[in-house]
């Protein structure tokens, strides 16, 4: 008796080719990029973050990166940018986890901007 | 929650030795001490082929490519990169990080690469056979045990014009094919890992990054020609590629990969790992053949062909691990794709260990029909320190050399044939204009004789020969005569020596005559090494007008060989000077010169 079956290396297979997946970069092109510095983090950007992680899993929106960013000050924290190569740039200010859960549902799914959050985004002054 | 960042790490010999290990575990520990230990997973990978900046640390997913990390580096990578999200830009091999929106463009290490042999090296952990799963692998296996038949197999290979990556280049779908239509009921598959060019370390390579490819290969050939044991031949100096070997082989027992009735297919297949002591000769497969049945390895006369009678006399097929490697993509995506990649003559990519004066010596792979000047200079960043380019050695200790006119050939089979080098296993050695080409052939002669196993007077005797009259030349005492001797050996050990070793040892000598007679010459009848490197055609001077007697070089001669007064220009006693060159490497103002 065979120690796999065919079936049990399609299930190992396709069990563990999401994981490596998510190591590709090739093809993902929505970047979604939270402000983590210390003024963010006081904010609250570190539940955002993790919000739109798990969010991100559970909608297998295999096509978005997220990352992290240093302080998005003076803008109103926590900042998150989302780009996409045809909406190009869109910055939401005070987000929250409530906000994290609409990007990914809105935005990222179904291609709305949450007018309500967006900001423009003011430069760091050098 | 899956993690967020994955951090890679190379686990190639190359960046082991440069403590990657180490970093590996630091960068754990300090997951684990900064709290972070659910949001990133450490994978150490095979080679990255980027040796040169190794050892190599890669992020993802912002694909921040680290290098020349050291153990320290490990927590402000945790806590600044991981933590933070900010790269670390002093060990950012461009130094500049990217906008973290920005399209992520491949170094230029990378951009005229083709990653089919190594496609895994460097993005898989080599010791997790779940990983070579969800890559793809095993989906050849599959497809050969459930869809094809053998004979659907073989015509595939052929479609694809698979050759052999030993070197000679023998169609590798005829190979099987001999083998399987023999009757015997006992057949072997073997796969040589004796890899013995001089700085050549492909398949090593292949083998640590991703051993699993090379057990799926030897697999598929045992169904397809009717074999239920594999041999691999590894040389026992390649530790770490016999480690990670060692581990795919119980993985995959495990899984029912190798052994009874894989997969449900009721095909039993197994393999065997034999050690090998490193002798060069049992890279050629009659030797390597008599090295596994527990002989000293000597070549054997063909015919017989291993296809037909190999080990222990029954019909046997041998690849090299590059070739192996192959073959599973093909059977996975189609001999057509493949036969679609390279030139008409030499199909697929072939992979090359850069080394020598080159800016970026590591592991490349391109499709064939690159020209040598794209590897040199596009790829391998041209030539180191700012010197001028002599010459690339392609083939090992029976390859030869191409020279600048020859840059923009092809490399496939028969581009290097015609330019009088050969394609060999991979091994390229860059050469500059400090480089004696006389200096160079002896080296490699010198090579082959320690490797002759000696059965053959051609080769035991010619290439001692050969080797005694270079050293007669690099001495200063050569004669017009003694070229003409050289190609007289040389013709001799071509016709009667029974296998490659001695058959092309002279090569590197004829191919250095044909493209550099005049630096022959120059060693001959002027008495002068062009490029300083033979010790008795050169000496050390002073140039008066350049001294400004500083007295850095009379400190630094080990030999007392240099005298002078303070601020006045010195001077080097040529009887006492050894000529280590130490007096040319600490003048700060270019006074040493050689003659």
């Amino acid at each position: 008796m065979a120690k796999l079956s065919l079936s049990d290396l399609h299930a190992i297979r396709e069990r563990e080719e999401k994981n490596l997946r998510k190591r590709d970069i090739h093809g993902r092109n929505v970047h979604v990029v939270v402000a983590m510095g210390t003024s963010g983090i006081n904010a609250g950007a570190k539940l955002v973050l993790n919000t739109l992680a798990e969010e991100v899993e559970k909608a297998g929106l295999d096509n978005v990166i997220i990352t992290q960013t240093g302080s998005a000050a003076p803008n109103p924290e926590p900042v998150v940018e989302v780009f996409e190569p045809k909406k190009g740039l869109v910055v939401y200010g005070s987000v929250d986890a409530d906000t994290a859960r609409r990007i990914v549902s809105e935005h990222l799914a179904d291609g709305r901007i949450l007018e309500d959050k967006r900001i423009e985004l003011v430069e760091k002054e050098q | 929650m899956g993690f967020r960042n994955y951090i890679l790490v190379c686990g190639g010999t190359g960046c082991e030795s440069s403590r990657s290990d180490q970093i590996y575990h630091a960068l754990i520990d300090e997951a684990a001490a900064q709290g972070v230990a659910d949001q990133v997973q450490v994978i150490k990978t095979g080679c990255f082929g980027f040796c040169e900046q190794g050892p190599i640390v890669k992020i993802l997913p912002e694909d921040s490519f680290y290098v020349q990390v050291k153990p320290e580096d490990a927590k402000e990578l945790i806590a600044e990169h991981v933590i933070k999200g900010r790269e670390v830009t002093r060990l950012l091999y461009n130094k500049t990080p990217h906008k973290a929106y920005e399209e992520v463009e491949d170094i230029q290490f990378y951009q005229k690469q083709m990653r089919i042999v190594l496609r895994n090296c460097g993005s898989i952990d080599p010791e997790n056979i779940d990983e070579y799963i969800a890559a793809g692998g095993y989906k050849g296996l599959e497809k050969v045990l459930f869809e094809m038949t053998p004979d659907d197999v073989i015509s595939e290979l052929r479609t694809a014009g698979l050759r052999g990556r030993g070197g000679a280049g023998f169609p590798t779908w005829m190979k099987w094919n001999f083998t399987k239509q023999e009757s015997n009921p006992v057949k072997y598959v073997v796969c040589n890992a004796d890899e013995g060019d001089p700085g050549a370390y492909m398949d090593r390579s292949t083998l640590e990054g991703d051993p699993h490819s090379v057990l799926e290969a030897m697999t598929i050939c045992g169904h397809t020609v009717g074999a239920h044991q594999g041999f691999i031949y590894i040389r026992a100096e390649y530790p770490l590629a016999i480690h990670r070997l060692e581990v795919a082989m119980k993985q995959a027992r495990e899984y029912g990969l190798l052994g009874k009735d894989i997969l449900g297919s009721g095909f039993d297949y197994d393999i065997e790992i034999r050690l090998g002591a490193g002798a060069f000769v049992c890279g050629e497969e009659t030797a390597l053949l008599q090295s596994i049945e527990g002989h000293r390895g000597m070549p054997q006369p063909r015919p017989p062909f291993p296809a037909s009678k190999g080990l222990w006399g029954k019909p046997t097929v041998i690849n090299n691990v590059e070739t192996w490697a192959n073959v599973p993509e093909i059977i996975t995506r189609g001999g057509e794709w493949f036969a679609s990649i390279g030139t008409p003559d030499s199909h697929g990519t072939k992979v090359f260990a850069l080394t020598g004066k080159i800016c970026n010596s590591g592991l490349v792979e391109v499709p064939m029909g690159t020209t040598l000047r794209e590897i040199v200079y596009d790829i391998g960043g041209g030539i180191a320190h700012g010197k001028k380019f002599k010459a690339v050695q392609t083939g090992g200790p029976s390859g030869g050399v191409i020279t600048e006119a020859n840059l923009d050939t092809p490399i496939d089979f028969g581009g290097l044939q015609k330019i009088g080098s050969m394609m060999g296993s991979g091994g390229m050695i860059v050469m500059d204009e400090d480089d004696c080409i006389v200096d160079v052939a002896k080296f490699y002669l010198n090579f082959t004789v320690d490797e002759s196993c000696g059965k053959c007077a051609p080769c035991r005797i010619g290439g001692k020969s050969l080797c005694n009259i270079l050293e007669k030349i690099t001495n200063g005492n050569g004669e017009e005569k003694d070229l003409k001797q050289i190609e007289q050996i040389a013709h001799a050990m071509r016709i009667g020596s029974l296998c490659a070793l001695g058959q092309t040892a002279p090569n590197p000598v004829l191919s250095t005559l044909r493209f550099f007679p005049e630096e022959y010459k120059a060693h001959i009848i002027d008495r002068k090494c062009p490029s300083g490197k033979c010790k008795k055609l050169i000496s050390y001077e002073i140039n008066p007008s350049k001294c400004i007697g500083c007295t850095a070089c009379a400190r630094k001669c080990p030999v007392g060989a240099i005298s002078g007064e303070v601020k006045k220009p010195h001077k080097i006693n040529g009887n006492v000077c050894i000529k280590c060159g130490v007096c040319k490497d600490t003048c700060k103002f270019s006074a040493i010169e050689v003659h």
